[in-house]
């Protein structure tokens, strides 16, 4: 899995000059309150939006990399599951995509269902799934493409409080067991403290702090205090 | 339980045609005149010229016209439809052009074409042509147009090239409006031949129905109008169909 660097990343009208380095295999949490610049820092990681600066995967730069080709698995906060797929084709959609033989495609779905404890989910169409049930399988479609990198951007967003703690611990067992290099978007500062190895903090498209989650709790910028007093 | 539904709404669904011909049979005896002619003498009529063969003749010479005008207009509509919803500079550069020729109403276009084209079967064809173009291209657009970003952007990061995502994301999700570009115009097609075959074309339902109107014969006029209200409902509920089938399940 890669390393991510980012050197001076501004976007228009959001991210300033923001530096990050995330190690190989690490979850990162990305904290912030709305509008703060966490979900257009993981669009530039994958290539989804203009930007200045540069953006590397290990030591290579990618800023000329499509996005098909970054191998970047991302979950957006509104999961965008294709309304006229059932679960299983939602599923192998990236797999079809990038033409993988059929037999192939049966069984890595069949064992990604079993992965996330969803294999009785695999006829039905997304209007049918609850919400905690849409982002399993949101999950699901993202790493059967065995992604080198893992965006997650608000996955836990209105779900009932036991669901999402549920899935935070199924994210978190993924994570330990494929080592994924991981970015995981909140404005939670418990579900930070409980998913990240290392925490980053945006305020207004900056970078105010960064660092181990005791080092944030305890020893927070002026920024971020009144974030955690809210919290 | 859902039986005893069924069988309701198909009584609520046919009593009013069954007491509409009734009083159509009844005035029809009453009236005594070949202008007003009773239901069961349209309906001895209608088997009459689908014996001497009549009927079959002009239903095909119509039937010919619609399906080639309006498949091919269908297909270039959903073609150019297609372009203009990928392609922003081919939106920009024609939609102006659409937004200009799609208010025209189809017959309008009928001096101008009898002029150009002359009087032979490219008339109606070119007619039906029009008519199922322009709203087939604009239903498309729309519906392509109105797919979320979100899911092309999600289809990237699963490794889709353009190409697969417009075939497996974006076409699918614009099905439901293009159905209603094709759903609508199928019966208007109908009603386009039918006034093109008055007005220019001696073959089919609507030059049975100038000729009936020549020897005022009301009976055969009320047939063609009964097989022009058939065709026109079965075309719009063979697409209900097919809308239902492509998209029913995830809808």
């Amino acid at each position: 899995m890669p390393s991510i660097h980012l050197r001076n990343i501004t976007t228009p009208y959001c991210l300033k000059n923001v530096n990050l380095d995330i190690k190989n295999g690490e979850l990162i949490v990305l904290l912030g309150f709305t509008g703060a610049g966490k979900s257009t820092l993981l669009n530039v990681i994958a290539g989804l939006t203009e930007y200045r600066g540069e953006v590397f995967f290990n030591q290579k730069n990618m800023n000329n990399i499509p996005t098909e080709k970054r191998d970047v698995g991302y979950l957006f906060q509104d999961i965008y599951l294709f309304p006229h797929l059932n679960t299983y084709n939602n599923i192998a959609f990236g797999l079809r995509a990038t033409v993988c033989p059929a037999d192939q495609i049966t069984n890595k779905v069949e064992s990604i269902l079993d992965l996330l404890h969803i294999g009785h989910l695999k006829k039905r169409y997304p209007r049918d799934l609850s919400g905690g049930e849409k982002r399993r399988v949101g999950l699901a479609r993202s790493l059967i493409m065995e992604p080198k990198v893992l965006l997650l951007d608000e996955p836990l967003i209105n779900l009932d409080p036991v669901t999402a703690g549920n899935i935070r611990k199924e994210i978190k067992a993924i994570h330990s067991r494929l080592n994924l290099t991981t970015l995981f978007v909140t404005h939670d500062f418990d579900e930070a403290r409980e998913l990240a190895d290392r925490i980053a903090v945006l305020v207004k498209g900056e970078l105010k702090q960064q660092g181990m989650v005791d080092d944030i709790f305890y020893q927070p910028v002026m920024e971020i205090r009144k974030f955690i007093a809210i919290n | 339980m859902k039986k005893r539904t069924i069988l309701k709404n198909n009584f609520l669904y046919l009593l009013p045609i069954c007491f509409f011909l009734a009083l159509w049979e009844l005035s029809g005896h009453i009236a005594q005149t070949p202008l007003f002619p009773p239901f069961s003498k349209v309906i001895i009529e209608f088997q009459f010229l689908l014996s001497n063969g009549i009927l079959l003749q002009s239903l095909g010479a119509s039937l010919a016209r619609v399906l080639i005008g309006y498949i091919l207009g269908s297909l270039a509509g959903l073609f150019v439809g297609i372009l203009m919803g990928v392609h922003r500079v081919v939106e920009q550069s024609l939609s102006p052009l659409i937004s200009i020729l799609f208010p025209i109403p189809t017959l309008g276009w009928l001096p101008l074409l009898m002029l150009w084209i002359g009087i032979n079967e490219a008339l109606p064809i070119t007619l039906i042509f029009i008519c199922a173009f322009f709203p087939v291209a604009y239903n498309t657009v729309t519906g392509i147009k109105g797919v979320e970003e979100e899911y092309v952007k999600t289809a990237r990061t699963l490794g889709a090239s353009k190409w697969f995502t417009l075939r497996h994301v974006i076409l699918p999700m614009a099905l439901p409006n293009i159905f209603t570009g094709l759903r609508l115009e199928a019966g208007m097609v109908w009603r386009t031949v039918i006034a093109a075959e008055m007005f220019a074309i001696p073959t089919g339902i609507g030059a049975l129905l100038t000729n009936a109107e020549t020897l005022i014969r009301v009976d055969i006029i009320l047939v063609c109008l009964m097989l022009l209200s058939m065709m026109c409902s079965i075309f719009e509920r063979v697409f209900l169909w097919l809308e239902h089938k492509l998209t029913g399940a995830w809808r």
